[in-house]
């Protein structure tokens, strides 16, 4: 068969099904109220156990949230979109979920700082809120600069200086850290970077050294950066990196020239057990940060129970309910969820779908109390925090695990920074650089 | 027997060599570029800011791509590098300049450009082919390191990213879709039209000469030296000026690992798939490199909603476009522009097939 | 002293990274070699072989059994490879080669994740990747024992296609084809066979690369990444030579640790990821066809 035999007869079946497509996709009459959400999943490539994980955690929370009668009556309803984890799909995934029909998006969530960061200066004119869970944007937390971003699982810079706390904790006080050394191995991109100037202050502040050792992407290999660190007679290595193939590998590297993995802390995004698993028994003994601590906690039993009981479930091995993507990705929801509550209260449509704005406004008025997190099923999952018009970090807090070989243990109770006062200044300088630069006259908050 | 040539007459030498010398082109053409500037009244949000501008940007780029490996035929894997330098130099131009006018800007991006793709060009004076293509994978790991890097490229941010500055061109703030897709529009109408002339002049004629048989070229009393560089530089400055409007237009805020290799694969796909040598394929080959996958996953959500694993359509739609490419190699190794050569010869014979 | 033991550690630790290298360059140097193709999708087979594997495995196949089941479905994947996407490309341009491999590589990859998802696996071969005591109590020296496995493997590979190229009957009508195609074909050289036993070689040989790189890093979509680490091994060594991939190897691992280590720091380190590609533009330079590769005569 000739090829523009071929092509035609391709084109023909490519108008045929955009057709049936775009009958579809027309808005459908609804009839109870529904609440329209976009979800923006990466599924393949190096970065695909994490955001099925994480998603998957979302889907079978609103999910969840449905088979119990929705908010206040209202049905969530979502699409989603594949953005394999880079810039230019994510845009196309944004600008596509953003109109559905006649719904439009309120809230938007990456699940990592490069696709957050190509959407981030379209939130404001769109009235999307971006709600980053614990990565993008360091001083997006001043919601004065940022009205329309934010990080209700911490930012960086705190999570940081919470690890030296720990790491002190471990020595036995902030004194005995004086003529330590401490190495920050991480992944050499503007994120790996990013908390170095908030360490920095603190190894001054304390008195230890700190090394600052970089590994490029991909970074299967770190044999050079190991044997760095084995030269400096590290104290402790705290281990900034993305994506498990560089997890792992730090981990194997850290075995083969003897480096203690107790002495060794990861960072929320290198901390799951899709990090932990490739290394073997080797990972034994490595500390994670967590923002959303792993478990079968209640909710995440009834999740299992009522959506997977149903058939539901969004993951496609059951036996990753309860991981740390997986429970994040439910924690992500809930705020979702709540604060499509707080925002159907605050303008008076309880049962009704609510705009961007609205939306906004109810995320803004998160006050996640312990009472509130023991009420959903996942006291100790989360920490508790409360946002405000110019705090828009929540819980600055993490809790501390240790891999055990097969999961993680938790070894601590929420830790935090040191000084979050000194941390805060930096963030508000840091923003008010930002605004200088781009012409934004802040918002005055209360 | 709507497109003939018959009957339009060229009585001077200036008539014959014009850029298209046949009349239904020129209609043609002016046709499209109207409906060009007119497709802001019909077109959505969507359309403009998430497919047309990106189309435009990276047929740009496979523009110079093209120029590069279809008209002097060295195969090149870095461009992605090269739009990473116009990004960020325009960033820093207008940063640092005072009231520099963006276009200039964006031409001095180019420039940048340019210059670094000399740099890196001139390893082609001596190693050819496959070797080449891989050393030039130096320029795309180096570029993309030294903008991640240095914080100076980056104005010190903290996050490490560039917000890059609105549209100003003669006081007014090119800020909706709508203007953004203008300015694309025309930037690169220009530097299609003035690539479409470097290729069919002595420029043009050279680069083909030496990528047909760069010996004979030499021997035929062409400076290798001269030509190479010069489609390294010409090529480099589309990539450049693509980059500036990829990050000005329509990521915005861009960080230097957005320019990965993988867009480097996708832009030598557009070429390819395109038609090596030709204009049009450019054009062809960056929509149909771009929509595929985009037009697979809404096909996919649509039809099997929630009702089949994301996971498995995601990989799916990984797997048909592969299957698309090579499909398309092998029925159509000259690609998309190809077949618009049929499709118009097929126009001037039309409906007497004999 | 403390320095110089030091320097020969990084200098033992990146000659052995790069034998590593030159496992998944190999690959590519096989089928380059038979069949004039640059196969991208050698780091996709890598994953796809090793993913497989473990995949079997955790099926309930033991060991010894995953492991010609692996093979035999990888000669499959290579012998498929070869049937429905190269030949009908013979003759193409090395450009439309190139690119037909990378959208191969699309759907290996898209393929293994449909079969086996996009869980991260662990692969223990039961050799410890931690370092060898008897080294470390009396030099101080830390090398691992995987390490020293894979070079031992690599050594083998070499001499086992070393010995296929120069001494078997397949190994003289590769080589013929490798010269000239269309004059293999009319001597009685049967061309299709060849190509598909060399594919289905290349197969094996990612399995191999897969094996040991997948119980150093776990066994996840990363692994198709190694592929960039062989390229500039591969440029260095030449495209035809199965020994100047080996030496290739050993001289961009080397380089590419103590550049790091020692030039690194000046710039805030991170620089491995393109000084081996510097490294291998200055070899073209002087050789254009690489340290090993046959020289091309390019006549009017």
């Amino acid at each position: 068969m000739p090829i523009d035999k071929i092509a035609r007869r391709t084109l023909a079946g490519l108008a045929a099904l955009s057709a049936c497509v775009a009958i579809s996709a027309m808005p459908t009459a609804a009839l109870a109220d529904e609440q329209y959400f976009g979800i923006p999943s990466n599924r393949v490539g190096p970065y695909a156990a994490m955001g099925t994980g994480y998603y998957g955690g979302i889907i079978d929370y609103l999910n969840y949230v449905n088979l119990k009668g929705g908010v206040n009556g209202v049905k969530l309803t979502w699409t989603e979109c594949e953005t394999e984890y880079n810039a230019a799909r994510t845009v196309e995934c944004y600008q596509r979920l953003l109109h559905n029909g006649d719904k439009k998006l309120v809230v938007f969530d990456t699940l990592g700082t490069p696709g957050a960061y190509a959407v981030i200066n379209r939130m404001a004119p769109d009235q999307v809120v971006l709600a980053q869970y614990g990565y993008g944007r360091t001083d997006a937390a001043d919601g004065a600069v940022w009205p329309w971003v934010f990080n209700a699982a911490g930012q960086y810079w705190a999570q940081s200086t919470a690890h030296l706390n720990f790491i002190a904790q471990k020595e036995g006080g902030i004194e005995k850290m004086k003529g330590k050394t401490l190495v920050h191995l991480h992944i050499d991109t503007a994120y790996g970077r990013e908390p170095i100037p908030a360490m920095r202050e603190v190894a001054k502040q304390w008195g230890f050294k700190l090394v600052e050792i970089a590994v490029p992407p991909p970074g299967l290999e770190q044999q050079s950066q190991w044997l760095q660190i084995r030269r400096e007679k590290a104290d402790w290595v705290t281990f900034w990196g993305a994506g498990s193939g560089m997890n792992s590998t730090a981990i194997t590297t850290a075995a083969r020239i003897g480096f203690p993995r107790d002495k060794m802390l990861y960072v929320t995004f290198g901390g799951a057990e899709e990090d932990m698993i490739p290394a073997g028994d080797a990972a034994k003994g490595t500390f994670v940060a967590a923002n959303a601590v792993p478990g079968k906690w209640p909710l995440i039993q009834d999740i299992e129970k009522v959506v997977y009981g149903g058939g539901n479930g969004n993951l496609q091995n059951p036996q990753r309910i309860g991981t740390a993507y997986y429970n994040r990705g439910v924690g992500a929801a809930v705020m979702w969820v709540e604060a499509l509550k707080n925002a159907q209260k605050i303008h008076g449509k309880v049962g009704k779908e609510v705009h961007g704005a609205e939306f906004r406004d109810g995320y803004e008025a998160l006050d996640i109390t312990p009472e509130k997190l023991k009420e959903l099923g996942i006291d100790g999952m989360l920490a508790p925090f409360k946002l405000s018009c110019a705090k828009h970090d929540g819980a600055e807090h993490w809790r501390m695990m240790q891999w055990n070989g097969s999961k993680f243990d938790i070894v601590s109770d929420w830790v935090g920074p040191n000084d979050p006062k000194f941390i805060r200044t930096m963030i508000e300088d840091s923003a008010a650089k930002y605004a200088a630069e781009n012409k934004i006259t802040p918002r005055t908050c209360p | 027997m709507f497109y003939r040539e018959a009957g339009q007459f060229h009585t001077s030498y200036a008539q014959d060599t014009q850029l298209f010398p046949l009349r239904q082109d020129r209609v043609g053409m002016a046709i499209t570029l109207l409906a060009a500037f007119a497709l802001p009244a019909v077109a959505n949000d969507y359309w403009l800011s998430a497919i047309l501008i990106p189309w435009l940007i990276l047929a740009l780029v496979a523009l110079g791509q093209n120029i590069l490996m279809g008209y002097a035929g060295q195969l090149s894997l870095g461009s992605a590098g090269f739009m990473a330098v116009g990004a960020f130099a325009c960033y820093n131009f207008i940063l640092r300049i005072d009231g520099i006018p963006f276009v200039l800007a964006v031409l001095l991006s180019g420039v940048c450009a340019a210059i670094i793709g000399i740099v890196f060009g001139l390893p082609s004076l001596r190693i050819r082919g496959l070797y080449l293509a891989v050393a030039t994978l130096a320029s795309q790991f180096f570029i993309v390191w030294a903008l991640d890097k240095f914080g100076w490229f980056k104005n010190y941010d903290t996050s490490g990213v560039i917000t890059t500055q609105p549209i100003i061109i003669f006081g007014h703030n090119f800020a909706t879709p709508a203007e953004k897709y203008w300015v694309v529009l025309v930037i690169v109408a220009v530097l299609t039209l003035l690539a479409k002339n470097l290729a069919r002049g002595s420029v043009g004629r050279a680069w083909m000469a030496v990528r047909d048989m760069d010996v004979a070229a030499e021997v035929m009393g062409l400076s290798l030296l001269r030509t190479k560089l010069q489609a390294f530089a010409i090529s480099s400055f589309y990539c450049g000026v693509g980059g500036a409007l990829f990050a000005f237009a329509y990521l915005q805020t861009v960080e230097p690992s957005a320019f990965t290799i993988d867009l480097s694969f996708r832009i030598l796909f557009m070429v390819i798939i395109g038609g090596l040598g030709t204009i049009m394929g450019s054009f062809l080959g960056a929509a149909f490199i771009l929509l595929i996958p985009v037009f697979l996953n809404i096909v996919f959500h649509a039809a099997f909603g929630h009702h089949v694993d994301s996971t498995l359509t995601s990989a799916l739609e990984q797997v048909i476009f592969g299957a698309t490419i090579i499909a398309f190699l092998i029925l159509e190794p000259l690609g998309l522009a190809r077949l618009w050569q049929l499709t118009k010869e097929r126009l001037r014979l039309w409906p007497f097939s004999h | 002293m403390e320095d110089f033991r030091f320097f020969i550690e990084v200098l033992v630790g990146g000659l052995l990274s790069g034998l590593m290298y030159s496992l998944v360059a190999l690959g590519f140097v096989l089928i380059y070699k038979a069949s004039g193709v640059f196969n991208f999708a050698q780091g996709s087979m890598v994953f796809l072989a090793v993913l497989s594997f473990v995949g079997f495995m955790e099926l309930g196949l033991p060991f010894w059994a995953a492991l010609p089941v692996t093979i035999g479905m990888m000669v499959l994947v290579g012998m498929a490879t070869e049937r429905l996407v190269l030949r009908p490309l013979v003759g193409q341009s090395d450009t439309t080669l190139l690119m037909a491999t990378i959208g191969l590589a699309f759907i290996i990859e898209g393929v293994a994740q449909i079969a086996w998802g996009v869980d991260v696996r662990r692969l223990d071969l039961g050799i410890h990747d931690e370092p060898i005591m008897w080294l470390a109590d009396n030099f101080e020296i830390l090398i691992s024992q995987l390490d020293i496995a894979a070079g031992i493997v690599a050594g083998l590979m070499v001499v086992a296609l070393a010995l296929l190229f120069s001494r078997t009957k397949v190994g003289r009508g590769l080589r013929a084809v490798a010269d000239d195609p269309a004059a293999a074909l009319s001597i009685g050289i049967p061309l299709s066979h060849i190509w598909m036993l060399v594919w289905a070689t290349a197969g094996v040989v990612a399995l191999v690369a897969g094996m040991l790189w997948g119980a150093r890093s776990g066994v996840q979509f990363a692994l198709v990444l190694v592929a960039l680490k062989a390229l500039p091994v591969l440029i260095i060594g030449g495209f035809t030579s199965v020994p100047g991939v080996i030496v290739a190897g050993l001289i961009v691992g080397a380089t590419e640790k103590v550049a790091e280590v020692y030039i690194g720091p000046y710039f805030g380190g991170g620089i491995e990821g393109w000084a081996p590609y510097m490294l291998a533009v200055l070899f073209l330079l002087v050789r254009p066809e690489g340290l090993f590769g046959e020289k091309i005569i390019r006549r009017v």
